[in-house]
C-alpha cells in the first residue's frame, strides 16, 4: 500500500459496467515526509473518501476485493483514510 | 521479498473491515547495503516489527493477504519477518 492525497473527483459516463455506482478519485502518492512520490493515479474508492483528504491505498487486483463477488476491473484503491501517522 | 526500514507507525479508522486489528508501518525500501531506494510504502505488520527495525516485506496480494491470515483482504504489502543478520558478498 502507499500513502496519497485526494487530489480530484473523476467522472465517467461510459465506463466497464462492473464500475456502476463505484467512486473514482484521483490520488497523489506521497512519501512518509508528506511529499509528492511519483504521479498521480486514478483509484476506485472502497471507503467514502474526499478530496483533501489523506488515505492510502492498494494496487493490483485486491482493489477490486471489496466489492467481490463483482469482478472490478481496476488496479489501484482507495482502502483507508489516515487519522494521522507517526514517523519518529 | 524486499528489504526495508521500517520508519513510521499509521493510525486509520475508517478502513476496510479486513484491517481491524492489524497493525500498520511505514517502510522504507531499502538496499543491501542499507540505502533508501524508492518511495515509501505502508504494509500490514504480521510479526510485531517496530520503528527503527529492518524487516522483510513481501510485495504481491496474494502472500500478503495469506500473511494477514483473511480472505479478500485487500492488501498489498506485508512484514512477514525482521532482519537479525545479513550476509552478502559485493
Amino acid at each position: 500500500m502507499q500513502m496519497a492525497r485526494v487530489i480530484g473527483d473523476v467522472v465517467a459516463t461510459r465506463k466497464d459496467p462492473n464500475y456502476d455506482s463505484i467512486k473514482l478519485l484521483l490520488v497523489q502518492p506521497i512519501g512518509a515526509d508528506g511529499k509528492d512520490v511519483g504521479r498521480a493515479l486514478v483509484a476506485v474508492d472502497a471507503v467514502g473518501a474526499g478530496v483533501g483528504e489523506t488515505v492510502f491505498f492498494v494496487r493490483g487486483k485486491e482493489a477490486s476485493f471489496p466489492w467481490h463477488p463483482t469482478e472490478v476491473p481496476a488496479d489501484a484503491g482507495i482502502v483507508g483514510i489516515v487519522d494521522h501517522y507517526d514517523v519518529p | 521479498m524486499i528489504l526495508a526500514r521500517v520508519v513510521g507507525t499509521v493510525v486509520a479508522t475508517q478502513k476496510r473491515a479486513q484491517f481491524e486489528g492489524s497493525k500498520l508501518l511505514l517502510v522504507q525500501p531499502e538496499t543491501p547495503q542499507g540505502e533508501p531506494k524508492g518511495a515509501t510504502l505502508l504494509a500490514i505488520d504480521s510479526v510485531g516489527a517496530g520503528v527503527s527495525e529492518r524487516v522483510i516485506v513481501v510485495l504481491e496480494g496474494r502472500a500478503a493477504g495469506e500473511a494477514l491470515g483473511k480472505k479478500l483482504a485487500p492488501v498489498d504489502a506485508a512484514i512477514i519477518g525482521i532482519v537479525d543478520q545479513l550476509d552478502y558478498v559485493e
